[in-house]
């Protein structure tokens, strides 16, 4: 059985931090790192809301992998950011290195352009510890 | 790839249940999630067409207890059986840790066996994987449509064309029933869980 990335307790607590000091505490709903296969490796929640996480992240797996299948069909490698807008909720996608994705859940009192400022530099700062 | 979670101490596990279009792989998963509706607190997740037929995948979650100090949460995949969908097909065989084989009893599918399995066996060296190193079952289903006059074919025939070289333990079974349909899914989980628990320690 291969294992593609492996994390350790420490690896784990560091980036349950950067996503707690740049996002939740910024006011989104839930924050999840997962891997293409649909796997969750970190879940934060600022306990307002509770999700079903797993489906979620198998969702989320194969609606990347479906958009990046679309972005070689028109010549692009991948989409590194996606974004579903909802009427109370949105979700925002973004790869964080070769199979992993930031998955981030808010509401209407986050603006997208701050999230999406906020989002790149935790995913900045998770690069450096993977 | 199964993913471990050493501060959770939680171990993910991704089963894919593979196999042609409308062999009854989907009502594999329903008769589990019916069957033990107790033990799995998530809702089973379809993405189907209008013709009720899978589209992307079904994904049922549920939690078996603990091996060694971690808790072993084990998520079932179907894919869509249909040839045209190949390119989803791999997507949810990505990270995949086992497989079920549901091939069709019928007599008029002993083609679309064969080809659904080489199909696997090419999609999973996509991933560099071999089927050879896969946890892996096979089931026969469908077996109740004897009862009801149609040509099925028979268990041996079923061995030599699919499982003359693979040599994976098999069950005859009936999803429809749900006749071995709970004796594949432990056999599958228990070969899985087995190749790990070296990695646990």
């Amino acid at each position: 059985m291969d294992f593609t990335i492996e994390f350790d307790k420490q690896q784990i607590e560091s980036i349950e931090n950067i996503l707690q000091e740049e996002l939740v505490d910024l006011g989104v709903q839930s924050v999840i790192l997962m891997d293409l296969a649909g796997n969750v490796i970190v879940n934060l929640e600022n306990g307002d809301v509770t999700h079903d996480v797993y489906s979620l992240a198998a969702l989320a797996a194969g609606n990347y992998g479906a958009v990046s299948a679309m972005a070689n069909i028109i010549g692009e490698q991948e989409f590194s950011l996606l974004f579903h807008k909802g009427e109370e909720e949105s979700i925002h996608f973004s790869k964080v290195v070769e199979d992993l994705l930031l998955l981030t859940i808010f509401n209407k009192n986050v603006s997208l352009g701050f999230l999406r400022l906020k989002v790149a530099e935790a995913v900045k700062r998770i690069q450096v510890l993977i | 790839m199964a993913l471990i979670n050493p501060k959770k101490k939680e171990v993910q596990v991704k089963i894919v249940y593979y196999g042609p279009g409308r062999g009854g792989k989907t009502t594999n998963l329903e008769y589990i999630n019916k069957r033990f509706k107790k033990r799995i607190q998530n809702e089973m997740v379809t993405v189907k067409t209008y013709g009720d037929r899978t589209l992307f995948f079904d994904f049922l979650p549920f939690d078996i207890g603990e091996i060694k100090g971690h808790s072993i949460k084990v998520q079932l995949y179907t894919v869509p059986g249909q040839v045209k969908y190949n390119a989803t097909r791999r997507l949810v065989l990505r990270g995949v840790d086992g497989l079920v084989f549901v091939a069709d009893s019928m007599d008029l599918r002993r083609e679309m066996n064969i080809r659904s399995l080489q199909n696997l066996k090419e999609n999973l060296e996509t991933f560099n994987k071999s089927i050879f190193n896969t946890p892996l079952v096979l089931q026969y289903n469908k077996r109740d449509l004897e009862e009801e006059g149609i040509p099925i074919l028979s268990v041996d025939t079923l061995q030599r064309d699919l499982n003359s070289r693979l040599k994976a333990p098999s069950f005859a079974a009936s999803a429809v029933k749900g006749d071995n349909v709970p004796a594949t899914m432990k056999k599958i989980i228990a070969l899985t869980v087995g190749s790990l628990r070296k990695k646990l320690g």
